[in-house]
């Protein structure tokens, strides 16, 4: 069970003093599909990076499993069971995707598990397996790549920023169905950043942020007609003759 | 050869025992075994000190060796190696050379190849460059290679420094003929005080004749690197190099690709690119449970491979 206690976390810009995140109070239950949405510069991505240690709160508490992490290395978070999928994976120089998947698992990885691990994520390991993770390989691609390390892994916490970012449309389709056999394999909890309705719908619960705070927090069937109601936000400037 | 020569040996040239095929190997600045193949004839040279490799045409799938060790302090080693590879041979030459220099005086080893391919030749030469020894002694590794591609052929050259070399200057010249292709693959990694520096200097003389140089390279701790990479297209030709650095402490390193066309269809390219291990590849290996330091070296491992 991860659980997050009045998380907050303050950036200082030329502007002065800016707060992005506002006391965030969430618990994210074991074997639970979380979907946590909002409108861009909401904080989610900051939150999810706060979870994996790339971002400190500037005040509040992260739990694992009631383990106090908060002054955890993104390292040791790595360590303790949490994973982080990048929104934009980072690309390198030499290394292949058999190193980051063999990185990923922490020991060494048969070829045929390598092989699973890449088709799920709809990629053939023996076209993907030697090719260097770097400029040669398409957004798409990598954004699969990503993922598939993240199923390597296999933790307790699986944290995706925006993975539909990047995806083509036949990708997505696979997407939702990685995420659905992940929540029927792994025993562990999947928090997702995303924008997706059909993301969206596949959640246990979905947590909307909005301007650095909790929003609400309920069932997608609670959430989602109040979302797309708001959607339907008319813009002032637009009316009358321009 | 003892067991430091061994070493150096098997570190160089991945020799755990005398290779099979034609070799000659030269330890503290004599040779210490030779064997010359039905194909592969090796001459001592009479006016300087070294040998003349002489490869038959249509030799196909014989490899080489041709490493050196040091582990004498003080010795200053100078040898010429010439290689004359027949018409549509198709070797790999394996060189290299290892120095310990467990002493306080100075070792240093220069080797003068140069590379002849006829018609259709094809050579893969891989040559490592390595120190060891706690010795307060340098160690100094000055490699000048001279090629001359004929029509037709290509030649592969992947050269390595990784470790214990404190002072480098490595000059490659290359000559190539119509349809001939030169691909230069260089990995370079310094650190402590040591000073490394490459100079290329090719000349895509033949109609449709290629050049890649590309040079890979880590500087650490207040090492210096310098890296000259000159093509001139006298033809119709394609030519590209490319330095790419990583910089790391109070390391310095500088990169001057220098391009000449003197045809209007030679097609020049020129790549440099240096700067420090991003921030966002150290965060990813460490979400996946990497230390810093393990993810470091994990990156640099990878960059140099």
């Amino acid at each position: 069970m991860l659980e997050l206690k009045d998380v907050s976390f303050e950036v200082t810009d030329k502007k002065g003093q800016k707060e992005i995140l506002n006391n965030i109070n969430l618990t994210i239950d074991d074997h639970k599909l979380i979907v946590i949405t909002g409108p861009n510069g909401s904080g989610k991505s900051t939150l999810a990076k706060i979870i994996a240690g790339i971002y400190q709160p500037s005040s509040g508490q992260i739990l694992l499993d009631g383990k106090d992490i908060t002054d955890m290395s993104i390292t040791e978070r790595a360590k303790a069971g949490i994973s982080f999928a990048f929104q934009q994976p980072v690309r390198f120089k030499g290394i292949t995707v058999k190193d980051l998947i063999k990185l990923a698992s922490g020991n060494q990885v048969t070829f045929s598990e390598a092989c699973n691990y890449l088709s799920e994520v709809g990629l053939c390991a023996k076209d993907y397996i030697n090719r260097q993770v770097d400029n040669s390989l398409s957004g798409g691609e990598l954004k699969r790549i990503e993922i598939a390390t993240i199923l390597a892994r296999g933790t307790k916490v699986s944290v995706f920023d925006e993975p539909e970012a990047g995806i083509d449309l036949w990708s997505f389709k696979n997407l939702i169905k990685v995420f659905e056999k992940m929540h029927k394999d792994i025993k562990g909890s999947i928090i997702i950043i995303s924008h997706q309705e059909r993301i969206l719908n596949i959640a246990d619960e979905l947590i909307v942020i909005s301007g650095g705070a909790v929003e609400s927090v309920g069932t997608p069937e609670e959430i989602l007609p109040q979302l797309l109601s708001d959607e339907k936000v008319e813009c002032s400037c637009c009316k009358g003759d321009l | 050869m003892d067991a430091i020569q061994k070493s150096l040996l098997e570190e160089v040239a991945g020799l755990h025992e005398i290779p099979a095929g034609a070799y000659n190997i030269r330890a503290n600045g004599k040779s210490v075994g030779r064997q010359c193949s039905a194909n592969v004839d090796i001459v001592p040279k009479t006016d300087v000190s070294g040998i003349d490799i002489i490869i038959k045409p249509n030799t196909k799938n014989e490899s080489i060796h041709i490493p050196v060790v040091l582990s004498e302090t003080g010795l200053k080693d100078l040898v010429y190696n010439d290689f004359y590879v027949g018409e549509n041979a198709d070797v790999t030459i394996i060189a290299g050379c290892g120095i310990h220099n467990g002493g306080d005086l100075t070792s240093q080893h220069d080797g003068v190849h140069s590379f002849h391919l006829e018609k259709g030749a094809k050579v893969r030469y891989v040559e490592k460059h390595y120190g060891k020894g706690d010795g307060k002694g340098q160690r100094i590794l000055n490699p000048v290679t001279k090629i001359f591609l004929g029509k037709d052929s290509y030649m592969e050259m992947e050269s390595v420094q990784i470790k214990g070399v404190d002072s480098t200057k490595r000059v490659t010249t290359g000559v190539v003929e119509d349809g001939a292709t030169l691909i230069v693959k260089e990995n370079i990694m310094t650190h402590g005080t040591q000073y490394a520096e490459t100079e290329f200097e090719v000349d895509l003389k033949g109609t449709n004749s290629k050049a890649d140089v590309v040079s890979r390279s880590v500087a650490r701790d207040e090492s210096r690197q310098m890296f000259l990479s000159k093509i001139i297209g006298n033809n119709e030709c394609t030519g590209h190099t490319e330095c790419d650095a990583i910089i790391m402490d109070g390391a310095s390193v500088s990169a001057i690709p220098e391009l000449t066309a003197n045809n209007v269809d030679a097609n020049l390219i020129h790549e440099a690119a240096i700067g420090k291990i991003a921030g966002e590849q150290l965060i990813k290996l460490m979400t996946l449970g990497l230390t810093e330091e393990e993810a470091e070296e994990e990156i640099i491992s990878g960059f140099l491979k």
